[in-house]
């Protein structure tokens, strides 16, 4: 058993929670003053994921880069990964949203889509 | 020159949601004036997300945000023009302005809706002491080049200021490349929302240091580090200081609204929020010019930005069309006990229904935990309601009750104030 | 060979430089720093002194009187902002009388025209803003204030136009004699020249030293400032001085040409002769000793805060002479230096004229016209501008409303602005309260194209101070 601390992002109360591991599973929750910091503290614990947001570069458009994210949340560890695979990526304009700029993505099986649409120049 | 019967100023959220409400709301004649090259404003350098949860729904990115009400204006045939830049606002709603295709040329609307945003505090403007160096940006102006960019400010960096855009920018330099050293925060609490402190801080392992500022900077022709120290009643404490090397300041100290244009027209402002002191129908000092956003008062979530900015529209619109009343009684509301400011200023019972509701937004000047949020006419409480904790860096919106204004109107002012739950 | 290498590109060198294109000859300006005004001429407090304040009989004050006295028809000459504002050495009720008669009889000593004392009711209806303690003042009406660097970039551009060179980012290392002149090595290669004129600022005495066994010993002389917003314009209407006391000199508030409240200087020794970093000690002391002569100053509306160097002489004197054959020093040229800078010109030109016997140069236009302004314009004229030339029909610097034809005419002037100080000194924008935030991207996007150079290689003010360190993701 071993108590892992974190800071629940529900609300602007920030609740300190504290939260009793048996290796990976949680076993309980302390420290939050509703519902929702037991259920954060849960998924951060056992499978915490993220929306990585970056850029790529565009060519013959009216900027040089295009805003994207990734369709869905990908785990946390992948979050560097995903960043090194956009490194290497250059698309022609024009873009629209939504458009896929890359598919399975560092392996997560989640595509990275433009945010923003970049007219051709 | 066309005229127009109302004129935007500003073509970023607030001024999108705005004609979007004024063309639901009966006004054929709009015209939107931008001085970027493209509508959505800061939303298209905000390319994070977590926007747009309360307008729709879901998590957008701020691009995505902007291109949602982009697509109404121009489903709408609104019409805008970009690149143009606002030279002056008189008194008689006379907008002068310029681009490079129309050249110079004055508009005489009927209703004017000030929408300009605002600006971030600059260096000279916190009194850091140093040098001058390059590689002294605000988060803005970093976010800008890496986001719009895609180009790099800096590689090693510190960030001073914990607000939102300062939390942002610390994930964004580090995903793309840069080692944020630290992330200094000169108040002993973060102005900027728990979940972006820990995934953007504690995600990659960067420390937050609260009561802490820069004091001094190094470096001739680029930054070669920086000093922090702890502060304590607003003063640096001697023997504090620690140094850190980097190439980069990132500045994150708040934000004042643009209200050049409004100062020039004579519009009156309110001290606190930097921004126009506006009635219910969020009109300014001048008839038919109204405010929305954060030209108004610096908001935290776009989406109260929209919904603002959409309630200004659909009084341009009355106005308009004629249901501007002629000046009439105002009952000011008073901020006390915490609460810094409320927008608007003034509230006008002549000019309520009896079935309507009035928004009313407003910051506290601190954290508070357990209290009650509430609003008096006299000796008569007309609001309250409980909070468990608020903070600086939280907008608050409340709704007041047309007829408990209406019933108290004999009164001298509202008041609003946090009491003790 | 040269004729003459002049070292040092501020508003010294640029006069003498533009004076002596009054005649022919092979001119040339170099500076180690990248651009014109990059010294003590771009930081100080931006006033034309009357002349009452350099003691009867010295250079100081014989090139003091004579340069307020050219100064104003030299602005309509090279097209420059001045205006002859007036200045007021305001005096407390506990400080002594006869110290404010002592400048006003040094100063009609000194030949300044219109002086005199004004007592407390005049004084305030002069400036309501002033202190409560302030009970008369010495009033000179012809002090003035100056854009400082509107007056370096003019004189240099005229200067360049009658056929000055300037070479920029070129260090001088060493000085020797050769037969008839001198051998310069410079960062930029070796160089020789009949005459030297020494105008280095706060580096004159290492020049000085490597020709000369008098050695001559130059402190940085730094003083902080703050700079207020417009919005304060109106706040004081003369320069206002503090009658020195046993403490010090003062500080003075001072409207600038551009409608902002300058308040300054410290007057802190220094070793290092590149630190213009300002320090906390520094600004609080401008804090403390301000409010002596004025009140409710609104420090809360600072823009920016800044220092120069002044370079003084330990001795408290201009060098103004040929130390060695050939090898003329403008040197300890600190307060009032840039009052004096016309005259100082007309002085140095003359010696050098006289030493190498220069005819006149019959091409002589001392006509420069600044760059355009189009807030100055009336409409119709503005509207006109636009349509000829659409780049004035864009705003880039928002608080100052410059446009992209503004900055495009600073790059491509002569000498032309080459960073984003350069641009910013000689258009405004990136001045106002933003400083810079909204348009410094912007500006390096136009100097990248004017200059035809990757963005990479726009620089903040020259040297090593890069904007842009590499594209995303580069390191990852």
């Amino acid at each position: 058993m071993k108590t892992v601390n974190l800071t629940c992002i529900g609300c602007p109360l920030g609740c300190q929670l504290s939260v009793e591991m048996d290796g990976k599973e949680v076993v309980s929750v302390s420290g939050n003053t509703c519902k929702n910091g037991d259920k954060y503290a849960r998924k951060e614990l056992t499978n915490p994921t993220r929306i990585v947001t970056s850029t790529v570069r565009v060519t013959g458009g009216t900027l040089a880069a295009v805003s994207v994210k990734t369709a869905s949340d990908i785990p946390k560890d992948k979050i560097f990964p995903c960043m090194k695979a956009l490194k290497e990526i250059e698309v022609s304009a024009p873009v629209t949203i939504g458009q896929v700029i890359l598919s399975d993505v560092a392996g997560t099986g989640v595509s990275i889509v433009a945010t923003k649409n970049i007219p051709q120049k | 020159m066309k005229q127009y019967d109302l004129v935007i100023i500003g073509g970023g959220p607030a001024g999108l949601a705005a004609a979007v409400s004024a063309r639901n709301a009966g006004i054929r004649d709009i015209l939107i004036l931008e001085r970027d090259a493209e509508l959505g404003g800061i939303l298209n350098q905000c390319i994070h997300n977590g926007f747009g949860l309360h307008t729709f729904k879901e998590e957008l990115t701020g691009p995505e945000y902007a291109s949602r009400f982009i697509a109404q204006v121009q489903e709408l045939g609104i019409e805008y023009k970009l690149n143009t830049m606002v030279l002056d606002l008189s008194k008689d709603k006379t907008v002068t302005a310029m681009n490079r295709t129309d050249g110079l040329f004055q508009l005489q609307p009927k209703a004017v809706i000030l929408a300009m945003g605002c600006r971030e505090r600059p260096r000279g403007a916190l009194n850091i002491p140093g040098s001058r160096p390059a590689g002294i940006y605000t988060a803005g102006t970093a976010q800008r080049l890496v986001n719009m960019e895609g180009q790099m400010p800096g590689r090693k960096v510190v960030i001073l200021g914990s607000g939102d855009i300062g939390l942002i920018m610390a994930r964004r330099m580090t995903l793309e490349g840069a080692e944020v050293k630290v992330v200094a925060e000169l108040m002993p609490y973060s102005g900027g929302l728990k979940r972006n402190i820990v995934q953007c801080l504690d995600d990659f392992g960067i420390p937050l240091k609260l009561s802490h500022t820069v004091v001094d900077i190094r470096g001739k022709d680029r930054v070669e580090g920086i000093t922090l120290a702890r502060v304590e009643q607003g003063k640096p404490v001697p023997g504090t200081e620690e140094y850190y090397e980097c190439d980069t300041l990132l500045l994150s100290c708040g934000l004042i609204p643009e209200n050049e244009l409004s100062r020039g027209a004579g519009v009156a402002l309110n001290p606190v929020t930097n921004g126009p002191a506006v009635n219910e129908s969020l009109e300014t000092s001048i008839p038919g010019v109204f405010a929305a956003g954060n030209v108004l008062h610096v908001h935290d979530l776009v989406d109260y930005v929209s919904e603002e900015a959409a309630a200004a529209g659909r009084h341009a619109a009355v106005f308009i069309l004629g249901g501007g009343e002629a000046s009439v009684q105002a009952l000011p509301i008073r901020c006390c006990s915490g609460v810094r400011y409320s927008v608007p200023s003034f509230i006008r019972p002549d000019c309520l229904n009896p079935d309507d509701t009035v928004t009313v937004r407003f910051r506290v000047d601190n954290i508070y935990k357990n209290k009650r949020i509430a609003v008096y006419a006299g000796e008569n409480q007309i609001f309250t309601k409980k909070r468990n904790v608020l903070a600086p860096g939280e907008m608050e919106t409340i709704k007041l009750k047309a007829c408990s204004i209406l019933e108290n109107r004999e009164a001298a002012e509202l008041v609003l104030k946090l009491e003790d739950a | 060979m040269f004729d003459v290498i002049i070292i040092g590109a501020g508003v010294s060198g640029c006069a003498i430089a533009r004076e002596l294109s009054r005649r022919k000859g092979n001119f040339l300006v170099v500076d180690r720093a990248e651009d014109v005004c990059c010294g003590t001429s771009k930081a100080n407090s931006a006033i034309v002194h009357a002349g009452y304040d350099a003691p009867q009989g010295t250079l100081m004050a014989k090139l003091n009187v004579q340069g307020s006295r050219m100064m104003g028809e030299l602005s309509k000459e090279l097209d420059f902002h001045y205006q002859n504002i007036g200045s007021l050495v305001v005096m407390n009720k506990d400080q002594n009388r006869a110290e404010l008669l002592r400048l006003y009889e040094n100063g009609i000593a000194n030949g300044v025209e219109g002086l005199r004392i004004v007592e407390q009711e005049e004084l305030r209806r002069m400036e309501p803003n002033i202190s409560d303690d302030a009970v008369a003042a010495l009033y000179a009406p012809t002090a003035a204030i100056i854009c400082p660097f509107g007056l370096t970039y003019a004189l240099a551009e005229n200067a360049a136009k009658n056929g000055v060179s300037f070479r920029f980012d070129t260090e001088v290392t060493n000085i020797e004699a050769i037969q008839g002149g001198w051998k310069l090595t410079t960062s930029s290669g070796i160089l020789e020249t009949r005459v030297v004129v020494n105008a280095a600022g706060v580096y004159a005495d290492r020049l000085h030293n490597m020709v000369s066994d008098d050695t001559m010993t130059i402190v940085p002389r730094r003083g902080d400032y703050f700079l207020l917003d417009r919005s304060c314009e109106g706040y004081v209407r003369h320069t206002i001085f503090q009658l020195p006391t046993k403490f010090g000199k003062g500080v003075l508030v001072t409207p600038t040409v551009h409608g902002n409240t300058i308040v300054g200087p410290t007057a802190i020794d220094i070793e290092d002769k590149d630190s213009t970093a300002t320090t906390q000690e520094g600004l609080d002391q401008i804090r403390s000793k301000v409010c002596l002569s004025v009140k409710n100053l609104p420090l809360r509306q600072t823009i920016t805060s800044f220092a120069g160097l002044r370079a003084h002489d330990t001795r408290h004197r201009f060098t103004i002479e040929e130390v060695a054959p050939g090898f003329v020093d403008c040197a300890g040229i600190e307060s009032p230096g840039l009052s004096c800078s016309p005259a100082v010109g007309v002085m140095v030109a003359q010696m050098v004229t006289d030493i190498l016997n220069l005819p006149e140069n019959p091409d002589f236009d001392g006509k420069r016209k600044g760059i355009l302004d189009p807030k100055a314009l009336s409409f119709e004229e503005r509207a006109r501008l636009i349509k000829e030339n659409p780049a004035y029909g864009t705003v880039v610097c928002r608080c100052e409303t410059i446009t992209e034809g503004e900055i495009i005419d600073a790059i491509h002037r002569v000498p032309g602005a080459r960073s984003i100080d350069g641009v910013k000194r000689r258009t405004r924008a990136g001045m106002g309260r933003c400083q810079g935030g909204f348009c410094s991207p912007k500006v390096m996007e136009i100097i990248a194209r004017e200059l035809n150079i990757p963005l990479s290689e726009v620089t903040k003010s020259g040297g090593a101070s890069r904007l842009i360190v590499g594209k995303s993701k580069d390191r990852l």
